[in-house]
């Protein structure tokens, strides 16, 4: 088969599946009104599936920085920052995430997604091992693969499973990279970290933690899970993500390990890669004031997600295990979960569509993000939808 | 004691069964993706549990050389086989 029949043949697969006319990955997104609403087509949505937490990107605070940086330091720093040199909006936002995480050092990277492959390349390698949940993110796997290291995974959240694979390992445990979420994409559920920590203590393995959908969420301050459940000095890095809850671009790892600085010399996603612009890092710094001043933000938020997650419970839809604001509807077929993503489109909600094989278990699902920008009752409106397509589409 | 390459396959083909119409037959040369239609997905879910009943780990990076029952089998065994 040629390189480009194999491309033919990922287009017959996407077209058997999908029906004609219907733009389900990349739906256009004609105007954006805010953080909650837009326009696709001619008609108004609500937005209830861009991971936009705290519902920052329309901030006022941030808007305002970004725009003086873009005026201040153009519009793109043209290079990385081993070649180019690091901007001072750069190096004080990593000194701000170390602060905010009270931690010895930070680095910030161009996105969440390269944050983990530089991490995981930067740390594990041929020889050494990495351990990672099944459920993982894209960009672990991506991380792992480009790290050369042996990839091994373990059931998602089972802690006697993942310590069985750690015992197999046997010396080589202390040359194992762990790698967990606090709060996992797809299902929404969180790592059970006092375990993870535990285990591997026990082990001598090195853990590292990706926050990028529990930033803003969980904790007192929004850390994430290490803050939700006091284990800061238990995980070695922190990884995470401005896309979501700080509403830019880019990503960040925090650490206490001083080492953590060599990765700006030898982690590829970070060397050959183009700083985040003036914008995108100004806008992220006070995104960061915002999120960790943000109890109210974090009420509101867990209200809506509560609120929605209950209903759709009570309507009988198979929900991912645990109530947050990632909630994920499990349905047993892709062409379910089709009609079902279009029917909420066809009334005016935009939520996400994942289909096998990014779905855990080889099903499929319809994935809602909520936002502390939602209204009560957006959440009611949007439960009024699901009831009624629960009707016309299971029934 | 290094197991028996004939009894993994065995073993093997156990397993594969599961995932399978029971009036397929499987035999080594058997194309794990073409003919038993074992996706990515299905394919990792098979290696945890080849893990559990043989204990022991198979690095991810291993499967990308596995297209067929024989091919999984050999692999188990080398990994069984260096412990």
């Amino acid at each position: 088969m040629s390189l480009l029949d194999k491309l033919d043949a990922v287009a017959a697969a996407r077209k058997a599946l999908l029906p004609e006319g219907l733009e389900v990955f990349g739906t256009p997104i004609e105007e954006v009104y805010s953080a909650t609403e837009a326009r696709v087509g001619d008609r108004r949505i609500l937005f209830l599936g861009t991971n936009n937490y705290l519902g920052l990107t329309f901030a006022p605070e941030c808007l305002q920085a970004a725009h003086e940086a873009l005026d201040k330091e153009g519009t793109g720093t043209t290079g990385s920052r081993m070649a180019n040199g690091s901007y001072s909006g750069h190096r004080a936002l990593e000194r701000e995430f170390a602060d905010f995480y009270h931690c010895h050092s930070g680095i910030v990277f161009t996105t969440g997604y390269q944050a983990n492959l530089a991490m995981i390349s930067g740390l594990a390698g041929a020889g050494d091992v990495v351990l990672i949940d099944g459920d993982s993110h894209a960009s672990i796997y991506d991380g792992c693969r480009l790290s050369g290291a042996e990839i091994i995974r373990f059931r998602h959240n089972d802690v006697a499973d993942m310590e069985k694979r750690l015992r197999r390992l046997g010396e080589r445990s202390r040359s194992t990279l762990i790698v967990a979420e606090g709060i996992y994409s797809m299902l929404g559920d969180q790592a059970p970290l006092a375990e993870i920590v535990s285990i591997k203590n026990a082990y001598n393995s090195i853990l590292l933690l990706d926050e990028a959908h529990s930033l803003g969420v969980l904790g007192k301050t929004g850390q994430g899970l290490v803050e939700e459940t006091g284990l800061i000095d238990g995980v070695d890095f922190i990884t995470g993500t401005f896309s979501k809850s700080l509403g830019s671009i880019g990503g960040y790892c925090v650490s206490n390990h001083p080492q953590l600085d060599q990765l700006r010399y030898i982690s590829r996603p970070y060397i050959f890669t183009a700083s985040p612009s003036p914008a995108t890092i100004a806008s992220a710094r006070a995104a960061l004031k915002l999120l960790r001043d943000g109890t109210e933000l974090r009420r509101q938020l867990w209200q809506n997600s509560r609120q929605l997650y209950a209903r759709l419970k009570a309507l009988g839809y198979q929900l991912g295990p645990q109530p947050g604001p990632v909630i994920a509807n499990i349905l047993d077929s892709p062409q379910q979960a089709l009609m079902l993503w279009k029917g909420l489109l066809d009334h005016g909600i935009y939520v996400n569509l994942i289909l096998p094989p990014a779905a855990p278990e080889g099903k499929a699902l319809v994935r809602c993000s909520v936002s502390a920008a939602h209204t009560s009752e957006q959440m009611d409106h949007v439960g009024d939808v699901f009831a009624e397509l629960r009707k016309s589409i299971f029934q | 004691m290094a197991t028996d390459y004939n009894d993994i396959l065995l073993r093997l083909c156990f397993h594969l069964k599961q995932f399978t119409s029971p009036d397929v037959i499987i035999i080594p040369e058997t194309d794990l993706i073409n003919e038993l239609a074992i996706d990515s997905v299905k394919l990792l879910n098979l290696v945890m549990e080849i893990e559990d009943e043989f204990d022991i780990s198979v690095p991810l990076n291993a499967l990308a050389d596995v297209q067929t029952v024989h091919d999984l089998a050999n692999l188990i065994h080398h990994i069984k086989s260096a412990k």
